[in-house]
């Protein structure tokens, strides 16, 4: 999926366009199409800075700051991601974004029968404090943020980097972690769940809860629009569907008698920007000014610093091809052009080599070097929100800011997002989308370069398989076994007895509302392991049966 | 099989990997031409996939994979297909898959293959013809 619908004539001039979110653009735009629209430069954008935040959060955005660059990384042994966290950190990125493999993020341990073939494969292998500690050994935690992408058990993550801070002699206080902790995402698309939505949401909420009171620097959840988007949704539902997400959020930890006042700044994003250029710019823009509108007007958060929309506006993925390879590093400069144009705040980009492998160094290199290109070189910290008062992109902007709005209302109207989720009301609509596109893609109705629809195939216009210059990130074995063994190890070595007392206060806490978070502390400072405490959520929660898709 | 008779085909997630687009798609792609299809869902164990075949009595069993292990995967669904007995049903695979993998997957058992790129109607066709 990736971009808008032109229908042309026969001799190649476009008749029409429409982007994915189901906005027609017109040829060009002038002063007549503001004035139609209604704009209003004190009630649409407002300074940089100010309220609705439709320019920026920050009133000098990337004068004062660059973006925050944060690739996404892990595989094998925790030593492995260690060695290419420090290698990205020596080379300038000044962020963390911890990429788990598949047992961790379904909380099993590698040893465990499911485990077999997919330890470290698709991330680091974590199975207790003790991997921790190997995975962030000399990484200042008190300087370097982490976005740790883990869901169904992010609350289990959370827990154990806190306490590995405290190992290294950190206080929690000064620790700053991002689970990406979205769970209601992970069931439209990912897929990455264990237990029954209400369960999930609940673990949520616990977290959101304990990071406002014990984890100050901290922000519990960020929402993801982007794996939404990766599954078939136009940008007007990435945006809607997250902040129905968020809705969802919100009202769990309200219900424990907490005001969205003291917790929604703590909210922050993973957006989607590929795709049609003006139509991301236009997204990001209004989706600052909706997130800011309806914390004010339906919650009524007042400091105008919870009112930000932060977050990770990058990857890419779905825009990424696997035929031709190399024109991916084009493809991401453009994503992360738009990314700058619409202020992202911290960023990252999926690697050329992604639909193949793992990104190898000078793959993951090469995108941290495209991100530095535009804030170094091409000039994107000259000025704030540069597109400001075009007369096309402020149209686009109020007509994206409608299609969100339907679109959440849509959800609304089926009860929101965990009913609709529950039901399957969202899945179906977004897999829908997905395989309409596909059929698009490869009738022709939709075009990217390198990819040859169905009717040129064997003609003067295929240019054949290309062999992919994709140098292949090996899985090794070897990482299996030694996690199994340094297991074992751990087992043998540990304070049973601790674990097992652990382990029961959180199975307690678990089976009524107390908050599971400080017990799961307790659990990893014992060295307990990840399995061992999915499993104790697993027997009180079970896990979650999904709906039929179509 | 008679050509009238509708092919009956189970789309499966077999292992912990999540992403599904790919399952979902094709099954509404097999589902619009004709074909009748049953989704397994995700997370599904070897066990899992082999009952829900049998009980679905379905003529093809259709894997999604993505993690890079096809190849053992399908070697032990082949096995534990022959050792149950769900000899008629026939083994297709698709996702993200190397080429020099197909010939080693067709001496596995495999009757088709499907690497991420194959349009619908490579699909649609390889699975019709697999009754030719």
């Amino acid at each position: 999926m990736g971009v808008a619908k032109y229908i042309k004539n026969e001799k190649d001039a476009i008749k029409e366009v429409i982007y994915q979110s189901g906005i027609t653009v017109k040829p060009a735009y002038g002063p007549e199409d503001l004035e139609r629209a209604g704009f209003s430069y004190e009630k649409d954008l407002g300074a940089p800075g100010e309220y609705p935040f439709t320019r920026s959060i920050h009133p000098q955005s990337y004068r004062s700051r660059a973006w925050t660059t944060r690739q996404y990384t892990g595989f094998g042994t925790p030593e492995e991601t260690n060695e290419r966290f420090r290698l990205m950190i020596a080379n300038g990125q000044n962020g963390l974004n911890v990429a788990f493999d598949l047992p961790t993020q379904m909380g099993y341990d590698s040893d465990h029968p499911l485990a077999e073939g997919e330890v470290g494969r698709v991330g680091m292998a974590i199975d207790s404090l003790r991997d921790f500690e190997a995975a962030f050994k000399g990484i200042p935690l008190d300087r370097i943020g982490s976005g740790l992408t883990i869901n169904a058990v992010a609350t289990i993550m959370m827990a154990m980097y806190q306490a590995v801070a405290e190992k290294f002699g950190y206080s929690k206080n000064q620790i700053s972690t991002t689970p990406q902790n979205d769970i209601l995402k992970e069931m439209i698309g990912r897929g990455a769940w264990i237990f029954p939505v209400e369960h999930g949401v609940r673990l949520v909420g616990d977290s959101i809860e304990y990071a406002v009171k014990e984890l100050p620097k901290s922000n519990p959840v960020s929402i993801c629009g982007y794996h939404i988007r990766e599954s078939g949704a136009t940008p007007a539902q990435e945006i809607a569907y997250a902040f129905e997400i968020a809705k969802a959020y919100i009202e769990n930890v309200t219900q424990r008698g907490i005001k969205p006042e003291d917790f929604v700044g703590r909210f922050s994003f993973n957006l989607n920007v590929y795709g049609n250029l003006w139509e991301q710019i236009a997204k990001f823009r209004a989706a600052r000014k909706l997130w800011a509108k309806m914390l004010k007007e339906e919650y009524g958060v007042k400091d105008n610093k919870n009112l930000f929309l932060r977050g990770l506006f990058g990857g890419g993925g779905s825009g990424l091809t696997k035929e031709q390879p190399e024109n991916n590093i084009m493809r991401g400069a453009y994503y992360a052009l738009g990314a700058a144009l619409s202020g992202a705040q911290t960023t990252a980009l999926c690697s050329f080599d992604e639909a193949y492998t793992i990104p190898t160094p000078r793959s993951a290199l090469l995108s941290l070097r495209t991100l530095e290109i535009l804030m170094d070189e091409v000039g994107l910290r000259d000025t704030v929100d540069p597109l400001a008062g075009s007369y096309f992109v402020e149209t686009l902007t109020l007509e994206m800011e409608k299609k969100i709005l339907e679109e959440m209302k849509e959800v609304e109207k089926w009860g929101g997002m965990v009913k609709s989720i529950s039901n399957g009301f969202v899945q179906r609509k977004v897999s829908r989308q997905a395989y309409e596109f596909e059929k698009g893609l490869q009738s022709g109705e939709y075009r990217k370069v390198g990819v040859v629809p169905v009717s040129e195939k064997g003609t003067d216009k295929d240019p054949g398989t290309e062999a992919a210059a994709v140098e292949l990130h090996e899985y090794n074995e070897a990482w299996a076994e030694k996690s199994k063994a340094n297991l074992k190890e751990l087992r043998r070595t540990r304070n049973d007895k601790d674990v097992a007392e652990t382990l029961k206060g959180l199975e307690k806490a678990a089976k009524t509302s107390e908050n599971v978070m400080p017990h799961l502390v307790k659990c990893c400072h014992a060295y307990a392991t990840v399995g061992e405490m999915a499993g104790v959520f697993r027997q009180v929660f079970g896990e979650w049966k999904e709906p039929d898709f179509y | 099989m008679e050509t009238k008779q509708k092919i009956r085909i189970l789309i499966a997630k077999p292992g912990l990997d999540g992403h599904d687009k790919g399952a979902k798609v094709v099954a509404l792609a097999l589902r619009d031409a004709g074909m009748e299809v049953i989704y397994s869902g995700l997370h599904q164990t070897l066990d899992q996939i082999i009952q829900s075949a049998t009980q679905e009595s379905v003529d093809v069993i259709g894997l999604s994979i993505m993690s890079g292990a096809h190849l053992p995967i399908c070697q032990k669904l082949m096995a534990m297909m022959r050792e149950k007995g769900l000899v008629h049903a026939k083994l297709t695979v698709g996702g993200v898959i190397p080429h020099q993998d197909i010939p080693k997957l067709k001496e596995i058992g495999v009757a088709a293959v499907f690497p991420g790129g194959t349009s619908f109607e490579d699909i649609i066709n390889g699975i019709n013809n697999l009754f030719e």
